[in-house]
């Protein structure tokens, strides 16, 4: 008969501590390297949005006007990614889970002026380019700058962009492009 | 002699973790024909890699199962890395198949648990899935997550694994070891066990090959194929890797072969532990896949073969990325497996190929 096959460890699960916790009274231990929730050193923030940019869920928004960094912490899947693309390395990954909440909004961070204004502009400068194309590939949205400078150039990236389709697609893309 | 009639089988069944749908042709308690169903869970992600760039599909390639989330992540990204060109450095080779094999444990082990279960044992159940959380401890004590790891990167791996975590995960394994020996001997020698698998659900040598079945179910066809003995990356450093195969074709020995292949992957982490060179564990990756570029690659998931097709167009986003998934192969193995049994087995039939449908619709 098999039923006193696992006697052994049966009877030994009785003199051993339980395996599980008194939760919530107890917690179990969080290694240190645990995937908890994304945190912001904001004082080397320079807003360049690369986070932004790079999060496969979109759950971060960098807003250089009013100079926040907000994320969402229902959408964020702790994959790291944005820590690995950060040019400042100000992000990083906390152990602990972000606490539960009963409303679904951002956290949003204040990122304070930088001692060094002229570098941080510059780097923005630089990232325009960049951001553009994402625009383009995104579902049609109102521009967030109405400048016209830029505008002009995101056109000619859209035009770019539309060469490269067969063409009953652009004529699709330009129909709704109109239409907006 | 009896009426036809047909019983519909899932998608939501206690024996089922996830959702297929069997229409079972039965005539008195015999089972004439079995038409498996799938599509209640598809997600259409391998379409999403036309809108994520190839770094950012990675997470999304992880989800497409909790089960064989790394070796997902591992397929995509040595595909990508075939598609570019990419050297991956030998310690991150190592890693990545330390993790994946600790993946197969895991997931063989959840599997013993659930099997458990169907036949009513529930205190093996919950002594496996004590088992498995000391795996997934090791897990989350080392890449941070305990079902998606985001451990993989094109270019390698994020986190290393130090000297000292390698002989926890020695001396975790060696208990896992013991007391998983001691379980299986008692689930596969309970005669109530043996009484209901034997000879059961037989899936000939001749039809396993026809039907291109893959994994342990295959093997306990006798098909001697495993992909970990083509030797891909740090596979081919082993001294020695040999197939578990089994001859009875039933469903006592699809259990067998599974059973047997825990030990048989602990060993193999014991022995890349052991040699695991020193040196870095990425390389940058910079650009994009070039235009009309392929690559395919094959990798040994918990459930058998799984093949990915990746091909690029210039940019960061891929063309497209196509996985055939191991339960894609061995549905229609399932399908002859039921031919001819009784309806109480088709239960145990169905276990003991375990599909996982998540990964077969994506
Ligand atoms: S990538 Fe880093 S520096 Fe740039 S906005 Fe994000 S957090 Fe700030
Ligand atoms: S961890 Fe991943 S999902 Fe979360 S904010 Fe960073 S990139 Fe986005």
């Amino acid at each position: 008969m098999g039923v006193f096959k696992l006697g052994k460890m049966t009877f030994g699960s009785l003199f051993k501590k339980p395996e599980t916790v008194l939760y919530p009274v107890q917690t179990k231990e969080q290694p240190a390297g645990l995937k908890g929730h994304i945190e912001l050193d904001a004082k080397a923030c320079i807003l360049c949005g690369m986070c932004d940019r790079s999060c496969a869920t979109g759950c971060i928004t960098v807003d250089k006007q009013a100079r926040t960094w907000s994320i969402d912490r229902f959408q964020c899947v702790q994959c790291g990614y944005c820590i690995t693309v950060c040019p400042k390395k100000c992000l990083s990954m906390d152990p602990n889970y972000a606490p539960a909440s009963t409303v679904h909004a951002s956290d949003v961070v204040e990122v304070p002026e930088q001692d060094k204004p002229v570098k941080a502009e510059k780097v923005q400068a630089t990232e325009k380019p960049a951001e553009k194309p994402k625009a383009a590939e995104r579902e049609p949205e109102p521009a967030k700058a109405a400048e016209t400078a830029v505008e002009k150039t995101r056109d000619d990236v859209l035009e770019a962009k539309i060469a490269l389709l067969d063409e009953e697609k652009a004529a699709k893309v330009r129909a709704a492009l109109a239409a907006r | 002699m009896g009426k036809k009639s047909i019983i519909p089988f899932g998608p939501q069944h206690p024996v089922l973790p996830e959702p297929i749908h069997l229409d079972l042709v039965v005539e008195d308690e015999v089972v004439l024909e079995a038409t498996p169903q799938i599509g209640f869970i598809h997600r259409g992600l391998e379409r999403l890699v036309q809108t994520k760039d190839y770094n950012q599909f990675i997470y999304v390639a992880e989800r497409i199962c909790g089960i064989c989330a790394f070796g997902h992540s591992m397929g995509y990204a040595e595909t990508i890395e075939r598609l570019m060109g990419v050297e991956v450095p030998k310690r991150a080779e190592y890693l990545r198949v330390i993790w994946h094999e600790l993946s197969r444990v895991h997931s063989h082990i959840l599997w013993l648990g659930l099997a458990a279960d169907a036949f009513g044992h529930e205190a093996l159940f919950m002594h496996c899935w004590r088992l498995r959380e000391r795996v997934l401890d090791l897990f989350e004590k080392t890449t941070g997550g305990r079902v998606i790891f985001s451990v993989v990167k094109v270019g390698g791996v994020q986190r290393d694994i130090d000297k000292s975590m390698l002989s926890e995960f020695l001396h975790v394994l060696d208990g896992i070891k013991d007391e998983y020996e001691q379980i299986c001997k008692a689930f596969l020698d309970e005669p109530s066990v043996r009484n209901r698998t034997y000879g059961v659900g037989v899936i000939p040598h001749e039809e396993a090959l026809s039907l291109s079945m893959v994994g342990p179910f295959a093997r306990a066809s006798a098909v001697n194929y495993d992909v970990r003995m083509l030797g891909n990356g740090a596979y081919g450093d082993l001294s020695d890797f040999r197939p578990i195969l089994s001859d009875n074709c039933d469903c006592y020995a699809r259990m067998e072969v599974r059973a047997a292949e825990v030990p048989q992957s602990i060993e193999i982490i014991r022995e890349l532990a052991s040699k695991i060179p020193d040196g870095d564990i990425a390389v940058p990756v910079k650009g994009s896949p070039a235009i009309g570029s392929e690559a395919c690659n094959v990798l040994e998931q918990p459930r058998g073969e799984c093949y990915y097709f990746a091909k690029g167009n210039g940019t960061k986003y891929l063309d497209r990325m196509r996985m055939r998934t191991p339960t894609s192969q061995n549905l229609a193995g399932m399908a002859v497996a039921l031919k001819g049994c009784d309806v109480a087995d088709v239960n145990m039939i169905v276990l003991t190929i375990d599909p996982c449908i998540s990964c077969t619709e994506r």
